[in-house]
C-alpha cells in the first residue's frame, strides 16, 4: 500500500470538488473493497476522501418508493423493517453477503461498486486488461472458474460485480442517484449503471471521476413486496455466490402478471434477464414455465471449461427460486 | 532417571474436562503470540517475492525503496549475509525443503522470496517492498504432474529418505487378478494449504555475534534450534528458540522455510532485532501446503467382501530439489485383514515450493481411497458398510505381523452405529428425500499410528505446595498446557491451580514438537519420569526421616499415588511429598526424566519382543505391538440435486484412544479433526493457473474452509480403553486421528445419498451436478 492522505469531507461539494481536482484519490466508505485492493497494489490513491459523514443516509418510503442512503450499513438496510417487509429479495441479498463483521462496516454505495474477485485481477504479478489495459487475459485459459458465461468478451470474462446486492437492485428496477461536484445530481437505473466489458474492461460503471453515489430507490411493486433471493455457493456462509438469482412475481388469478429475474455469479454485470421474464409474464406459474424462462435467461451464455457447470446451476437456481416465490 | 514401570494409579484430575489454563491469557490477549513479541530497538522485516515461477532475477532496482523513509537496509541475493550452510550443505538436513532462495539469481517458484526490506516501521517496509523494481528472464514454468512437461519418476526414498517409494507384501498383482471382485478406481486430492489463523512469524535477536534468540511460531523449537544451527554453523546452545503460544499450525509450523533463517541473517546485518511476519497471501508460498495427488487403487475381494489385495500407486507434484509426497499407502496395509498388497510412489518436479505433512499425511488422502473403494464394494455385493468392515477386521496388524498393544475399534463401530442409528439408514442410494433434498448416510473407519518418540521434562516441587514443571514441547492451541497440568496435579498429588507448567523453550529440558500426535503421550511420560523422580528423592528423605511414618521403611515397599507415599503392605502409613519435604527445612526439591512413547517405552518396559505374559496370540510374528489408535466417523448429508451444494447435517465419531487425559480438551481436538476433514472433502482447494505456476485464490475468502454455518453438532465419544505398552499413562495422540476418514465419511454418505462415487476432492457442487448428469 502507497502513501497517501486522508481527507474527511464535511459536504458532498467538497468531496466530489476534490476527487475532480485529484484523479488519483478515491472516496473511501467502509474501505472494505479499496484497503483490501490497495494493500494488494492493485489500486494506489495518493489521496482518499472520507464520505462517511456525509448525509446521504437513512432508509424511507418515498412515492418513487425506497430510498435508501449510500452510506448506510449492509446490516442495518438488510435488517430494515421496510427492507424485510417490501423488499425481502434486498435483504436477503445483503444478509448473505460477506460476514457480519464485514456487513456491519461496509456501505451500501461500496457495495455497488465492489470490484471483481478475478484471482488474477487481484494479483500484480499476473498480466490483466481489466487492471492494466493491453496486458491480456489470462483467466481465458487459466482459472475461471468463479467467472462469468454472460455478457463476456474476448479482453475480459471476469463478473465485474461478483457482489449480491445489485443483483436483487437489478431485478427490482432500482435507480440509482449520482451526485457530481457542480452539485447537479442525475438519476440512472441500475439497469444502465454497468458496463459490459467489450474492448474496455477496465471501464466498469457509468459513474464519472467526480460523481458521488448519494442513494438508491427501489420502486414498490407487488413483485417486489414477492421477492427472494438465492444465493449458491459451497460454503454455506461467507463466500460469493457461484450463481444467485434475485426473483419477484406478481401472480393474479392464477396468472403471472409481472416477472423480474436477474441473475448473479454468471454475468460480466448483474444479470437482468428480459427474456425469462417474456417466457413468464401471461402463464400460470408451474415447473415447465419456470425451466423454460431458465433456459431463455441462458441462451446466450459463453462457458468455459471450467465454468461451464454454471449453465446448469444457473439454471436450476434460477427455477428454484422462481418455484419458492411462487410458492 | 528413566519410568520402569507401568502404572495404573489413580488420577484425579488427569482426565477430567478442566478448562483450559491458557484460557484467560489468551481471551484477555495477555498470551502474546510470536510477531507480538518485542525487544527493545526491534525493527520490521518485509519480504518481497518472485512474481514468475521459472527463469532469473536480471535485476533489483531499490533506489526508490531506499529513498523511502525509515528504510535500514533492502538485502537481496547480492548482499544478504551468507548463512555457514546452505540446506543442501547440512549432511541431514531436518526439514521438508532443502532450497534456500535468495542465494544467487535463480527462481524456481512463484512466491520465492528475492529480497528483505528492514524498516523501522512494518508499514514502510511494506510500502518500500512494493517499490522495489524486479526484473526477471522468465522461462516456461512446470506446473504440476499433470504438465505435458512433467516428467514422472520413480523417487525411490520418500519423505527425506525415510521410506521407500515401493512396498510388498505377498503377491498383489495376481491376487488381484484372480480376485472374485475387482475395483479399481481414481482418486484426485487438491493442493490444500494449512492456512492457521496466526501467520508464520520470527524475531531474530543477536546478542553479540555469537548467541541467537528466535521467537518463532514453531511446533517444534527443537528442530527449529537445531536447524538454524546447522545453517549458521553455531553450537545449538548457543541458539534460543521461543515459542510460548501458537495460534495453529497443522504441520507448516513443524518444518523449517526460508523466512526464519532470512530474518536471522537480516538480523546479522542490520544488528538489531528484526521481527517478520508472512502476509497471509505469503503463507501460501512461504510454508508448505499438501501437494497436488492422484490415487490409482485396485481392490480385489472374495464374493463375500474379503480384500484379497490391494494395489496401490500415487503420483503427485513434488519440487525441484526434495522427494517429498505423503505416504498414502501405510493405512492401505494396516487397517484391515489383507494378505496382498502394494503402493507405489511416481513424482514429477515442478516449480512449486516443497510440500510438507498437513492434518494426518498419508493417511487422510490414503483412506479417502480406501474407504471409498470398500465403500463401492459393499454396496456391489449388497453389504452393509459397517458389516464388510467387520469382514475384513483386522485382528493383528497385516502390515508387519505384530498384535495389537490395543484395539477398541469394534466398540467403536458399535458405539457410533448406536449412536448414529445407523440400523435406520436406507441402504439402496438415492432413496431417502427430505423434500427435495437427497438425504444419506454414510460411514468410514479412522485409525493413526503411535509414532515412536522421547523427550525430557524437569519437575520442581517447592515445601509450600506448588511446582514448575517445564518440558520444551509446544502448545498448537490443542491444550498441551492444560492436559500437562492435569498430568502434573496428579503426579505430585497438586491442585492444578497450584502447577505451573511451562513449555516452548528450548532452555527447557528436550522435548518433541507437536507434529504425528506425539506430543502428549511423549510428554505426559516425561513428566511422570521426572516426577517419580521427586518421589525417589522425598522417599528417601522421608525413610531416614525419624519424624515420618514411613521411618526405617524400605524405600522399595513405598507407594506414591496422588503425592502420598505410603506402605504398600500398609496403605494407612505414609504422608505427602509436601509434608516431608516441609519438614526437611528445604525449600523445594527437583527431579528430571526422559520418558519414551511407543515402541521405545515398549521395548523398555516389555523387552524387545514386547513379552506380555497375558498376550501370546498365534498371529505375532515379530517382537513387539502394533500400536495404532483407531475411530469410526458416521455421517449424514443432504445433497441438492439441483444446485449441487452438499451439507452435513450429523456427524458421529467414536475413537479408541488409550487414556484420555482432558475430556474436554480432548473431544474438541476430535471435533476439530472431522472440520477440518470436511474442509477438505467439500471446500478446501489452491487453484494454481498452469501457465504461471502460480496460485489464483490465495487468501482466506478465496480458499474455503469451513465457517460455523457448514458445521452441524459433532457428536464425539471415546470409548475406555487402557494400553500398557504405548507409555506410562497409557496415552495415544489424538491429533490426526480426527480427520482420517472423513472425506470417505463424506463421500460415502453423498454415494448414499444419490448414487454417484465422488472421487474428486474437493466435492463441489460443480462436480456433484456432473455425477449426477451421468447414469447412476
Ligand atoms: C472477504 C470478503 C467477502 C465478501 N463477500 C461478499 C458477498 O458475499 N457478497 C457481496 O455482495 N459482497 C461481498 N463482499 C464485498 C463487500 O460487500 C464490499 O467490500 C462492500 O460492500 C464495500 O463497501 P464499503 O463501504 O466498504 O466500500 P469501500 O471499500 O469504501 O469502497 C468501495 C468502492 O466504492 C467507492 N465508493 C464507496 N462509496 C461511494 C460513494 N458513495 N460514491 C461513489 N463511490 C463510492 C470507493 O471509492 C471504492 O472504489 C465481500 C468482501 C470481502 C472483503
Ligand atoms: S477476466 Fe478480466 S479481470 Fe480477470 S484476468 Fe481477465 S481481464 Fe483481468
Amino acid at each position: 500500500m502507497n502513501n497517501f492522505s486522508y481527507y474527511q469531507a464535511d459536504k458532498a461539494k467538497d468531496a466530489t470538488s476534490a476527487k475532480r481536482a485529484d484523479k488519483s484519490a478515491a472516496f473511501i466508505a467502509g474501505g472494505t473493497t479499496l484497503l483490501d485492493l490497495m494493500k494488494l497494489n492493485v489500486e494506489n490513491h495518493d489521496q482518499l476522501i472520507d464520505v462517511n459523514t456525509l448525509p446521504f443516509r437513512g432508509v424511507e418510503m418515498t412515492k418513487n418508493g425506497l430510498r435508501i442512503g449510500a452510506l448506510e450499513r449492509m446490516s442495518d438496510v438488510g435488517e430494515h423493517p421496510l427492507v424485510v417487509k417490501n423488499f425481502p429479495a434486498v435483504s436477503q441479498s445483503l444478509l448473505l453477503a460477506a460476514s457480519a463483521q464485514l456487513r456491519n462496516m461496509a456501505s451500501i454505495g461500496g457495495n455497488i461498486l465492489q470490484r471483481t474477485r478475478c484471482g488474477y485481477f487481484r494479483d500484480t504479478a499476473f498480466p490483466c486488461n481489466k487492471r492494466e489495459p493491453g496486458t491480456g487475459c489470462p483467466a481465458l485459459e487459466g482459472d475461471h472458474r468463479n467467472l462469468a458465461i454472460l455478457g463476456t468478451s474476448e479482453a475480459c470474462i471476469a463478473t465485474s460485480y461478483p457482489g449480491d446486492l445489485s443483483v436483487a437492485l437489478t431485478a427490482l428496477d432500482a435507480v440509482l442517484t449520482l451526485e457530481n461536484a457542480k452539485g447537479k445530481q442525475r438519476e440512472v437505473p441500475i439497469t444502465r449503471f454497468y458496463l459490459l466489458p467489450g474492448s474496455t474492461p477496465q471501464k466498469e460503471t457509468v459513474l464519472e471521476d467526480d460523481e458521488l453515489l448519494v442513494a438508491v430507490t427501489i420502486p414498490q411493486t407487488v413483485a417486489a413486496q414477492k421477492s427472494l433471493y438465492l444465493k449458491v455457493r459451497e460454503r454455506t456462509s461467507y463466500a460469493y455466490a457461484l450463481a444467485s438469482a434475485a426473483v419477484g412475481l406478481e401472480v393474479q388469478g392464477g396468472i403471472i402478471r409481472a416477472a423480474k429475474v436477474a441473475l448473479g455469479g454468471v454475468g460480466t454485470q448483474p444479470w437482468r434477464s428480459p427474456e425469462a421474464e417474456k417466457m413468464l409474464v401471461g402463464k400460470a406459474p408451474s415447473e415447465a414455465v419456470f425451466r423454460a424462462a431458465a433456459e431463455a435467461a441462458l441462451r446466450g451464455a459463453k462457458p468455459r471449461e471450467h465454468n461451464a457447470f454454471k449453465v446448469e446451476m444457473a439454471q436450476n437456481t434460477l427455477v428454484r427460486a422462481l418455484s419458492e416465490v411462487a410458492a | 532417571m528413566e519410568t520402569n514401570q507401568t502404572k495404573n494409579a489413580p488420577t484425579n484430575v488427569v482426565g477430567k474436562p478442566l478448562d483450559r489454563v491458557d484460557g484467560p491469557a489468551k481471551v484477555t490477549g495477555a498470551a502474546r503470540y510470536s510477531a507480538e513479541i518485542s525487544v527493545p530497538g526491534t525493527v520490521y522485516g518485509v519480504l518481497k517475492t518472485s512474481t514468475i515461477a521459472k527463469g532469473r532475477i536480471t535485476s533489483i532496482d531499490t533506489s526508490r525503496a531506499a529513498k523511502e523513509p525509515g528504510i535500514i537496509t533492502i538485502l537481496t541475493h547480492e548482499n544478504l549475509p551468507k548463512p555457514a550452510k546452505t540446506p543442501q550443505q547440512v549432511e541431514k538436513w531436518r526439514a521438508a525443503q532443502s532450497y534456500l532462495p535468495m542465494q544467487d539469481a535463480q527462481v524456481q517458484y512463484a512466491g520465492q522470496p528475492v529480497a528483505l526490506v528492514v524498516a523501522d516501521t512494518l508499514e514502510r517496509a511494506t510500502q518500500a517492498a512494493a517499490l522495489i523494481n524486479v526484473t526477471y528472464q522468465a522461462e516456461a514454468p512446470i506446473d504440476s504432474f499433470h504438465d505435458p512437461k512433467a516428467e514422472l519418476f520413480d523417487p525411490q526414498k520418500i519423505q527425506q529418505g525415510k521410506k521407500d517409494s515401493h512396498v510388498v507384501r505377498g503377491n498383489p498383482q495376481q491376487a488381484f487378478d484372480g480376485a472374485a471382485i475387482r475395483h479399481e478406481a481414481t482418486y484426485v486430492h487438491a493442493i490444500n494449504h494449512h492456512s492457521p489463523m496466526e501467520p508464520a512469524a520470527t524475531l531474530a535477536v543477536w546478542e553479540g555475534a555469537d548467541k541467537l534468540t528466535v521467537y518463532e511460531s514453531s511446533q517444534n523449537v527443537t528442530m527449529h534450534q537445531g536447524a538454524l544451527a546447522d545453517l549458521l554453523g553455531m553450537p545449538r546452545e548457543q541458539i534460543r528458540v521461543v515459542t510460548k503460544y501458537i495460534g495453529g499450525g497443522f504441520g507448516c509450523k513443524g518444518s523449517f522455510w526460508p523466512h526464519t533463517i532470512l530474518t536471522v541473517l537480516a538480523a546479522k546485518a542490520v544488528n538489531r532485532p528484526v521481527k517478520l511476519a508472512l502476509t497471509r497471501q505469503q503463507m501460501f508460498t512461504g510454508v508448505g501446503h499438501r501437494e497436488d495427488q492422484e490415487q490409482t487403487l485396485k481392490m480385489g475381494t472374495t464374493a463375500d467382501g474379503k480384500l484379497v489385495s490391494l494395489v496401490h500407486t500415487k503420483r503427485a507434484t513434488t519440487s525441484p530439489w526434495d522427494n517429498y509426497t505423503e505416504s498414502n499407502g501405510k493405512i492401505l496395509d494396516m487397517l484391515y485383514a489383507c494378505p496382498n498388497y502394494s503402493t507405489t510412489y511416481e513424482l514429477a518436479r515442478a516449480n512449486v515450493m516443497t510440500s510438507v505433512w498437513m492434518r494426518a499425511p498419508g493417511e487422510a488422502p490414503g483412506s479417502f481411497a480406501l474407504e471409498s473403494s470398500l465403500d463401492d464394494v459393499a454396496n456391489q455385493l449388497g453389504l452393509d458398510p459397517l458389516e464388510i468392515r467387520l469382514r475384513n477386521y483386522a485382528d493383528y496388524d497385516h502390515s508387519n505381523g505384530k498384535p495389537w498393544s490395543s484395539k477398541s475399534l469394534k466398540q467403536c463401530y458399535a458405539r457410533g452405529a448406536e449412536l448414529f442409528g445407523w440400523d435406520k439408514r436406507q441402504a439402496k442410494p438415492g432413496q431417502n428425500r427430505r423434500g427435495r433434498l437427497l438425504v444419506g448416510h454414510g460411514m468410514a473407519t479412522a485409525s493413526y499410528p503411535v509414532h515412536s518418540s522421547q523427550g525430557t521434562a524437569r519437575v520442581r516441587l517447592f515445601a509450600d505446595g506448588h511446582a514448575v514443571v517445564e518440558a520444551g514441547a509446544t502448545d498448537l492451541g490443542t491444550g498441551t498446557y492444560t492436559v500437562m497440568t492435569q498430568v502434573s496435579a496428579d503426579a505430585l498429588g497438586l491442585a492444578p491451580e497450584k502447577i505451573r507448567f511451562e513449555l516452548g523453550d528450548t532452555r527447557l529440558p528436550t522435548a518433541p514438537g507437536s507434529g504425528g500426535s506425539v506430543a502428549a503421550g511423549t510428554v505426559a511420560s516425561s513428566i511422570m519420569a521426572a516426577a517419580e523422580d521427586v518421589w525417589d528423592k522425598v522417599v528417601k528423605m522421608a525413610v531416614a526421616d525419624k519424624k515420618s511414618p514411613l521411618y526405617k521403611a524400605k524405600p522399595a515397599d513405598v507407594k506414591v499415588e496422588l503425592g502420598r507415599m505410603f506402605l504398600t503392605k500398609d496403605p494407612q502409613k505414609g504422608e505427602t511429598l509436601v509434608a516431608a519435604l516441609v519438614r526437611s527445612g528445604q525449600p523445594d526439591i527437583e527431579g528430571s526424566g526422559t520418558g519414551k512413547y511407543g515402541a521405545g517405552y515398549e521395548e523398555k518396559n516389555f523387552g524387545q519382543n514386547g513379552a506380555d505374559p497375558n498376550n501370546d496370540s498365534k498371529e505375532k510374528k515379530t517382537g513387539g505391538h502394533s500400536m495404532h489408535s483407531f475411530g469410526a466417523h458416521f455421517c449424514e448429508v443432504e445433497v441438492d440435486p439441483d444446485l449441487g451444494t452438499v451439507r452435513i447435517t450429523r456427524w458421529v465419531g467414536v475413537h479408541g484412544a488409550g487414556t484420555v487425559l482432558n475430556l474436554k480438551t480432548a473431544t474438541s481436538q476430535m471435533i476439530g479433526g472431522a472440520i477440518y476433514g470436511i474442509g477438505a472433502a467439500l471446500m478446501e482447494e489452491t487453484h494454481r493457473d498452469a501457465s504461471f505456476a502460480r496460485y489464483t485464490n490465495a487468501d482466506l475468502a478465496g480458499y474455503h474452509i469451513p465457517v460455523n454455518a457448514d458445521i452441524p453438532e459433532i457428536k464425539v465419544e471415546f470409548v475406555p480403553e487402557s494400553d500398557p505398552y504405548i507409555n506410562y499413562l497409557g496415552v495415544k495422540g489424538i491429533g490426526e486421528l480426527g480427520m482420517v476418514g472423513v472425506a470417505a465419511a463424506v463421500g460415502n454418505a453423498i454415494f448414499n445419498a444419490t448414487g454417484r462415487r465422488l472421487r474428486h476432492l474437493p466435492i463441489t457442487p460443480d462436480k456433484v451436478l456432473e455425477a449426477l448428469r451421468q447414469p447412476a
